[in-house]
């Protein structure tokens, strides 16, 4: 018997249609506490849809999704209050400094005033933002308005933190801090990301989903995998192609 | 509530962080300012040294109150929709609406929020208005319910031209379509009152219909209460189309 208890995201039977088109087909995502997911895929495999329906940004065809107990489609508000979302292109004010902006969605998410300060200085100090608060986001550059992006995502202290390729433009030792901050965030929160880089997923997943075609493909822990390389070469272009590949190069 | 109150302080605020709300205001005030000095001008050198012993003369309130009024009401027919445009299309161009989207608000709270921070706007520019007659106040007597009653009127007026400015904005992805396409519509709001009028093919229901003909009144100092229901009819109508388009943004995708 499955203990749904400690089951943070749990959406069952995901289908996405736009028009015709089928994106995203029959697929099951599951989060548990204190587990990193990686969502993979190739271009156009469905990642961000996906993410957009656990999100509440679009609401799936079929299939039903719960947060934290709670069914998103029922009660929206509820669940997304358990919610951080860093969409792929971060939404950031550009006319707005790094605090007055975290200001604003700290209040966006109901956190008390009296609160909001404490919030958004741990928030900065997780993301390194601390000496741009006083800057205006549009003149910073990408890596530190993906990380304005992070914060916000976590700011409010959610259950489940779910980003959308979040090392996108970052610096080296930016990355390997996110990566860090992602880690530590694991812990005690859920966290699903998209990534198309590889090792990263090797470096802080615990589990791997990986989409083709809007279908689930792979779902799996990473223990015994010893090349995810490999893995996802052949889930998506059949063993053949990986050795015709191999020969090119 | 506090989160329409949140959404609609800081709007107001990011409105006034570009020119453009800075630079509108200063312009049509400017021009405002100058007509109307034409006007006093006008008035105390002509129409008062005319009125000697006449009886029935229109007073200043009468002759200035009606002229600035509509006059402006003309102006932001041109001015609202540069205000209403970046509302949702900014948001979508820049693909921040997301940020509004997934936080625990309903769309409901969404566009009050947005909405009320354009009529923030919309007051400001009214009281700015305001504030020439009243000068005159230091120096004559003002009909003070004629004022009051124009204030109200161009209130009205631009706040449901604020609400169609706002549904057209979450209709388009880029602000100038947004812009556009309220200023279309709201010359033809206009056209109806014209075609309403005409002579030949004069039709009540077109002036009914249109948004202007309800303000004249107002200028003129009648308050009628149906005039002011057709006014919030046409906001909440506009608004819940709003809504509804939010909603389906999420079902649709």
């Amino acid at each position: 018997m499955i203990n749904h208890q400690d089951r943070l995201i749990s959406a069952l039977g995901l289908s996405r249609y736009y028009g015709e088109r089928c994106v995203v087909n029959n697929v099951d995502v599951v989060l548990r506490k204190g587990e990193v997911l990686g969502l993979l895929g190739p271009n156009g495999a469905g990642k961000s849809t996906t993410m957009q329906m656990l999100t509440g940004n679009l609401s799936p065809s079929e299939g039903e999704i719960q947060i934290n107990t709670i069914d998103l489609l029922d009660e929206p508000i509820k669940a997304k209050q358990q919610m951080g979302y860093l969409p792929e292109q971060p939404p950031v004010y550009r006319d707005l400094t790094v605090s007055e902006y975290l200001h604003y969605c700290a209040r966006l998410r109901h956190i008390p005033k009296a609160e909001c300060r404490r919030m958004v200085a741990y928030a900065s100090e997780r993301c390194g933002l601390q000496e741009v608060s006083k800057r205006l986001i549009g003149n910073l550059s990408k890596g530190f308005r993906q990380r304005v992006g992070i914060a916000q995502a976590i700011l409010h202290n959610p259950a489940v933190v779910i980003l959308d390729e979040p090392t996108v433009g970052l610096d080296p030792i930016q990355i390997r801090e996110i990566r860090r901050l992602i880690r530590e965030l694991g812990k005690d929160h859920g966290i699903i990301l998209s990534t198309h880089i590889l090792p990263e997923v090797q470096a802080v997943c615990d589990r791997v989903q990986i989409l083709n075609q809007g279908k689930t493909v792979f779902n799996n822990t990473l223990d015994g995998v010893e090349s995810l390389e490999k893995v996802f070469f052949d889930l998506i272009f059949g063993a053949d192609a990986v050795a015709s590949e191999e020969v090119a190069v | 509530m506090s989160a329409i109150w949140v959404i609609a302080n800081t709007e107001f605020r990011r409105m006034f962080l570009s020119p453009l709300a800075w630079s509108i205001l200063a312009v049509v005030q400017f021009i405002l300012a100058w007509m109307f000095l034409l006007g006093v001008n006008e008035y105390s050198l002509q129409t008062q040294s005319m009125a000697v012993g006449a009886e029935d003369v229109a007073g200043i309130s009468e002759a200035m109150i009606p002229f600035l009024f509509s006059t402006a009401a003309s102006i932001m027919l041109v001015v609202t929709p540069l205000i209403t445009m970046r509302l949702f299309a900014e948001e979508r161009m820049n693909q921040t609406l997301t940020l509004l989207t997934s936080a625990p608000l309903s769309n409901t709270q969404i566009v009050l929020g947005k909405y009320l921070s354009v009529l923030g706007f919309v007051l400001l520019f009214v009281g700015l208005v305001a504030l020439m007659p009243v000068s005159l106040a230091f120096t004559t007597s003002l009909d003070w319910g004629q004022l009051a009653a124009a204030v109200l009127g161009l209130v009205l007026l631009l706040a449901a031209f604020s609400a169609v400015g706002l549904f057209l904005s979450s209709l388009a992805r880029q602000p100038v379509i947004a812009a556009v396409t309220t200023f279309g519509f709201l010359l033809l709001l206009d056209v109806l009152y014209q075609s309403g009028n005409a002579q030949g093919s004069a039709s009540e229901l077109f002036v009914y219909l249109s948004a202007f003909g309800h303000f004249l009144s107002f200028a003129k100092g009648m308050f009628d209460s149906s005039d002011l229901v057709y006014y919030l009819l046409f906001i909440v109508g506009f608004l819940i189309l709003t809504i509804r388009k939010l909603d389906n943004d999420r079902l649709q995708g």
